[in-house]
């Protein structure tokens, strides 16, 4: 499978690849981990023909921490995430999700801009960053411009990024505690095998004390063209005990936005069911976590 | 479409050639560097029989461009050892019964060297882990384990008596 010509572009400078990516419009890609962008080309439903790869740009690589705000330069890779001692300390759901990323060659390459980018529903990060309420750091020919997750993601493949606008950075806001309050968080991801998308899975993120879920933001993976923030299922829990009564709501809410195609890894009924049990799991898990 | 002029360091020697930019590495090691070793699995990202080590990171070689590696470091199991001369890993890979066709094994030991050299001492679900981007259709991976893990306790005990 060999994929189409293109011309390759290895620019040292940001503003000099949002100008390669302004001048081709929407005949020039970006290139980060080439994981997703390849096997499509390969297929050829990706036909650049101009290819941007950001691997000189040193300055998108990063992860560090500013006041309450985790910051992480979109080429850093899946391996550094999960290597990071920060990540664990300060968003350890990152690692988490991280680890059921495909394997070890492939987030070696891969990079977490990548993944959150590229508008694939199979990707796991958009709906953690959904459940984190991350912001995306956008580099275009006017300047940087920020977008909220929520709200990033239109459809498959469908984002709010223009063509000629690059992700350079992702903000996941990082919350004081308040008094007696106690943050848990979980990623439960169903796959039929190492390597695979998501049959359904849940991200959670919440803050408990004396027992009551104060807060809680949910996210869901390949359940529908984009990832899911589970707001009416996140309504069902707050101020409850996370007892059996309130999961049930959720579920429920959660089932009821699901929007899964039928495919190999189930049929669309039995997904959204899946999305139920992904859910229940992951808010008990993250609740212990809490405790 | 033009073709580029790549150098890459393979296996501690500088190569170079002309190459288009949408080759993959595999295609390059294989066809103009003749080095056979790195096979073309699946082709898809999933198998592995292509691993080779990238910039000290093993990489499937089928998922980068030719391009992507201009200017960095690889090595091909061609780098990990050679006949006569072979490394720990493909001497227990022999001596365990780690392969039975043998195409995913260039794959699996180029892995596997990197593997013990992120964690010197990984336990059994740690090697299961880390070869997980390795597919074998034989050999169930019992004895590629049990193989791994030989190599980690030969290595590590021939380190511990150069350091004594």
């Amino acid at each position: 499978m060999i994929p189409g010509p293109f011309e390759y572009h290895r620019p040292s400078r940001l503003e000099e690849a949002v100008a390669i990516l302004g001048a081709h419009g929407d005949d020039a890609l970006v290139l980060a981990g080439g994981h997703s962008l390849i096997p499509m080309m390969k297929l050829r439903m990706a036909v650049p023909e101009h290819l941007v790869d950001l691997q000189a740009l040193a300055d998108l690589r990063f992860i560090r921490q500013a006041g309450d705000m985790l910051e992480i330069g979109a080429m850093t890779t899946q391996a550094e995430v999960l290597a990071s001692d920060l990540v664990a300390q300060a968003c350890p759901i990152l690692q988490e999700a991280g680890a059921l990323i495909a394997d070890p060659q492939v987030r070696a390459r891969g990079t977490i801009g990548g993944n959150v980018a590229n508008g694939d529903p199979g990707n796991d990060m958009p709906a953690v960053m959904l459940a984190l309420d991350a912001r995306f750091a956008l580099a275009g020919p006017d300047g940087e411009r920020e977008l909220p997750a929520r709200g990033f993601y239109q459809s498959s493949y469908v984002t709010a990024r223009q063509d000629a606008e690059i992700l350079t950075a992702i903000r996941i806001p990082l919350p004081p505690m308040a008094a007696g309050e106690a943050r848990g968080w979980a990623y439960e991801k169903q796959k039929r095998k190492v390597g695979d998308y998501a049959t359904a899975a849940a991200a959670v993120v919440l803050t408990m004390s004396g027992g009551t879920c104060r807060s809680v933001s949910i996210g869901l993976t390949n359940l529908a063209p984009g990832p899911l923030l589970a707001a009416d299922a996140a309504t069902a829990l707050v101020g409850s005990s996370l007892d059996k009564a309130a999961l049930d709501e959720a579920v429920a809410a959660a089932r009821a936005i699901t929007e899964p195609s039928s495919d190999g890894r189930g049929p669309a009924d039995y997904r959204t069911h899946l999305a139920g049990v992904m859910l229940r799991r992951a808010v008990l898990r993250a609740a212990q976590r809490a405790s | 479409m033009s073709k580029m002029h790549v150098k890459i360091s393979v296996n501690g020697s500088a190569r170079e050639g002309l190459a288009e930019p949408r080759s993959l590495l595999i295609h390059f090691l294989r066809e103009q560097l003749e080095l056979t070793g790195p096979h073309i699995g699946c082709d898809t990202g999933h198998c592995g029989a292509c691993t080779v080590d990238l910039d000290g990171q093993s990489v499937k070689s089928c998922m980068v461009f030719v391009a992507q590696a201009d200017g960095h470091d690889v090595t091909t199991i061609e780098g990990v050892g050679a006949p006569g001369g072979l490394h720990a890993l493909q001497e227990a890979f022999k001596e365990h019964h780690g392969l039975q066709c043998g195409f995913c094994t260039p794959g699996m030991i180029t892995r596997a060297w990197r593997l013990l050299q992120e964690n010197p001492a990984p336990t059994e679900a740690e090697i299961r882990m880390g070869i997980s981007g390795n597919l074998c259709r034989c050999t169930g991976y019992q004895n590629i384990v049990k193989a791994i893990q030989a190599a980690a306790a030969q290595i590590n005990a021939a380190g511990q008596q150069a350091a004594e």
